[in-house]
């Protein structure tokens, strides 16, 4: 049935309030003020704290629990709008994954911050082998690239045998805060021992990765739809040879192109967080088709910014080079296009 | 009626109607009793007066059991939205039952050799005597013109004013004297289209729809729910016997190939997933679909011919399939017509 692409009134009314407050209070100036700090200071709890009161922290997490007990759909609604100004806050690794896997009143009310320590090697990989061991209710091993590292409380890590929780601030784990042209908090984690204060079965893992890369694809629809919007106010301004640029085929004709690209990126991402609600026996293709065309488009609507903008679309006083930045940081996130596609046919048996 | 369609074993009605089967015949006269054929349309004139909600549950229904339509048409598709639309109660009493019966088959008259993508450029002209229009001219591209009863056309009422606005939009009966059709083979092998010429043919002037000079709005609509079912066409064409992944394992899994059917099988997926989220009445969206379902169509079976080795260079259904795809991409606005038609009116970048 279509109603998977229908928001209800309360949809509609959580994706406006969302937009509004990340319009106000987290524009793209959020992000070059945190980019202006140290790369182990990069989120802001007090405003993790505000958009908690919103029901973002917890958007996942049962009331039981102080949380919205709201779904996918609610989630890559809100995920959107924080990707239309590339809002700095760790919803992705503790709303959504934090949510998903360890639930908690502390969590869903902004009080918490959760990380997961997944990848060991430069390249995502779900299914790849891992070197790290718990040994003596201690975790021992390396991790790369874990998102919101620096900041989290608690850390999600996977072992050859359970997922372990320890504590980020604990004896035995070392944060390295890593630089990296996204400005998105990210480290690199070692374990010496990390006292195990509990453990999950691996088997919550890809529930937690499907739903983080659901959100993530939602994320970068609403980076692409808002770098779209600003190129095409550009077409229309910026004049040259007498007329607005705008009126010129070679640009009307990639804009339009890129139009499409963003209209089948919608279409695929809502039914992805739609299956996902509906436990549907396709979804896991459908997040993987929306992960890789949410890759492809942001890149693509990142680059011909540039290129449309001209000389100030390399400069770093226009925002498009964040978007660009984060368009290619964000492909690499739980898996790049050609992992996604890859896995959309595994799934389907070629 | 419940096993997938081949190419061929349509119903298009008209008066000189043919069936593939007795099966096919009684089912689209049973359809025909019931308004199923136009479902949506209302009953006064030959629909089943069906909501769109309901109309939408009745073609779930028909997919769900496999059913096959029982009528296609042009009429259907293209004339008779636009005459529930835009025609006089006399005109939409004289046509619609007789397009919802099958009872005629109607071809549309719009492209002229020397008016393709510039459409409103074209000179086939209709001068007004008494109570008659006198057609002169040549239209192309008249899919089925050979097959149809009546023709749906643009002609030039006034040749000195602004070009949008000199054109009517006329409905003429096939058989009237003076109009002579010839096939155009194409690179395919096969072709349903003709050229149309017309040496003077008087055509009653009550079958002008709207008004004089009026046309271009008309032909524009059309346009639309041409567009649409275009896209329609191509997602539901029956081609899936065999899915692209099956081909590509049956070949042996060419591993050069395996990223172009992943890439086609998954804007396939986007593409569909998108009609469905704008299934509402076709609007500028239309273009969008128009473009990237042929676009995509194009590529896959371009694919269906890689995946078959040579063998897909012998004349059979995915030879001639690949080279027909070739002229989706033209028919019906050019991909071109259509960026340029999201340029302006989604996006309104300017001229």
């Amino acid at each position: 049935m279509s109603s998977r692409f229908v928001d209800s009134p309360e949809q509609a009314e959580l994706a406006r309030g969302a937009r509004a407050f990340v319009e106000r209070r987290i524009p793209v100036a959020a992000l070059r003020g945190v980019r202006a700090r140290p790369a182990d200071d990069r989120i802001d709890r007090a405003l993790w704290r505000e958009c908690a009161q919103l029901g973002w922290a917890g958007i996942l997490v049962g009331e039981g629990d102080g949380g919205a007990g709201l779904g996918m759909i609610e989630a890559g609604l809100v995920a959107e709008q924080l990707g239309r100004t590339l809002a700095p806050t760790p919803f992705l690794s503790t709303a959504i994954i934090g949510g998903t896997l360890v639930p908690s009143p502390a969590l869903a009310g902004g009080d918490q911050l959760v990380a997961l320590a997944l990848d060991e090697t430069p390249f995502f990989d779900a299914r790849a082998s891992c070197e790290t061991i718990i040994r003596d209710r201690g975790v021992i091993g390396a991790k790369r690239n874990v998102l919101d590292g620096p900041a989290a409380d608690r850390v999600i890590v996977r072992t050859q045998d359970a997922l372990a929780i320890v504590d980020a601030r604990g004896p035995g784990v070392t944060i390295t805060a890593l630089d990296r042209v996204d400005s998105r908090s990210v480290a690199d984690l070692r374990f010496d021992r990390a006292p195990v204060i509990d453990t999950l079965s691996l088997d919550h893992l890809d529930r937690a990765i499907t739903r983080a890369t659901a959100a993530l694809a939602a994320e970068m629809l609403g980076g692409a739809d808002a770098v779209f919007a600003t190129t095409l106010a550009y077409l229309k301004e910026r004049r040259q040879f007498g007329v607005p640029i705008g009126s010129f085929q070679a640009l009307k004709h990639r804009a339009a192109q890129i139009f499409c690209e963003l209209e089948l990126t919608r279409s695929i991402v809502r039914a992805a967080l739609a299956a996902l609600d509906a436990n549907a026996p396709d979804a896991e293709p459908l997040v993987s088709a929306a992960k890789a065309r949410a890759s492809d488009t942001y890149l693509l609507a990142t680059a011909e910014a540039i290129q449309m903008h001209g000389g100030i679309g390399v400069t770093d006083e226009l925002d498009i080079g964040l978007y660009y930045k984060r368009a290619m940081a964000a492909s690499m996130l739980f898996g790049d296009a050609a992992y996604h596609r890859d896995r959309f046919a595994r799934v389907a048996g070629y | 009626m419940r096993t997938p369609m081949a190419a061929g074993q349509e119903v298009w009605g008209g008066r000189r109607r043919t069936f593939p089967s007795e099966d096919a015949k009684l089912w689209f006269e049973r359809c025909v009793e019931r308004g199923y054929t136009v479902p949506s349309w209302p009953v006064e004139y030959g629909g089943a007066g069906l909501s769109p909600d309901d109309a939408k549950i009745f073609a779930e229904e028909l997919k769900r059991i496999g059913a096959r339509l029982p009528l296609v048409s042009f009429g259907i598709w293209m004339l008779g939205p636009v005459l529930l639309e835009l025609a006089s109660e006399t005109q939409k009493r004289e046509h619609l039952p007789k397009i919802a019966r099958g009872e005629i088959r109607w071809c549309q008259g719009y492209s002229e050799p020397g008016a393709g993508s510039d459409l409103a450029s074209l000179s086939t002209r209709a001068r007004r005597e008494g109570d008659d229009y006198v057609v002169d001219g040549a239209k192309v591209w008249t899919s089925h013109a050979d097959h149809a009863d009546w023709m749906f056309c643009l002609v030039r009422t006034d040749a000195d004013g602004p070009k949008h606005e000199g054109i009517s939009f006329l409905l003429i009966d096939m058989a009237s004297p003076g109009i002579s059709v010839r096939p155009i083979p194409l690179i395919s092998g096969s072709s349903p289209f003709c050229e149309t010429r017309f040496d003077g043919v008087r055509v009653p002037a009550a079958n002008l729809v709207g008004r004089e000079g009026g046309g271009w709005q008309i032909a524009k609509r059309l346009l639309e729910h041409e567009r649409t079912i275009i896209s329609v066409m191509r997602d539901a064409a029956p081609e899936e016997t065999e899915t692209l992944p099956q081909q590509f394992l049956r070949a042996g899994s060419p591993a050069g190939l395996r990223d172009r059917v992943i890439q086609a099988e998954l804007d396939f997926l986007c593409n569909r997933l998108t009609l469905e989220r704008n299934r509402a009445a076709p609007g500028v969206a239309s273009s969008m679909f128009k473009l990237y379902g042929t676009e995509l169509n194009k590529r896959r079976k371009e694919l269906r011919v890689l995946l078959a080795g040579t063998g897909g260079l012998e004349w059979n259904t995915a030879a001639k399939e690949w080279l027909r795809s070739r002229a989706n991409s033209i028919e019906g606005g050019t991909s071109e017509i259509q960026l340029n038609i999201i340029a302006k009116r989604v996006l309104g970048l300017p001229d």
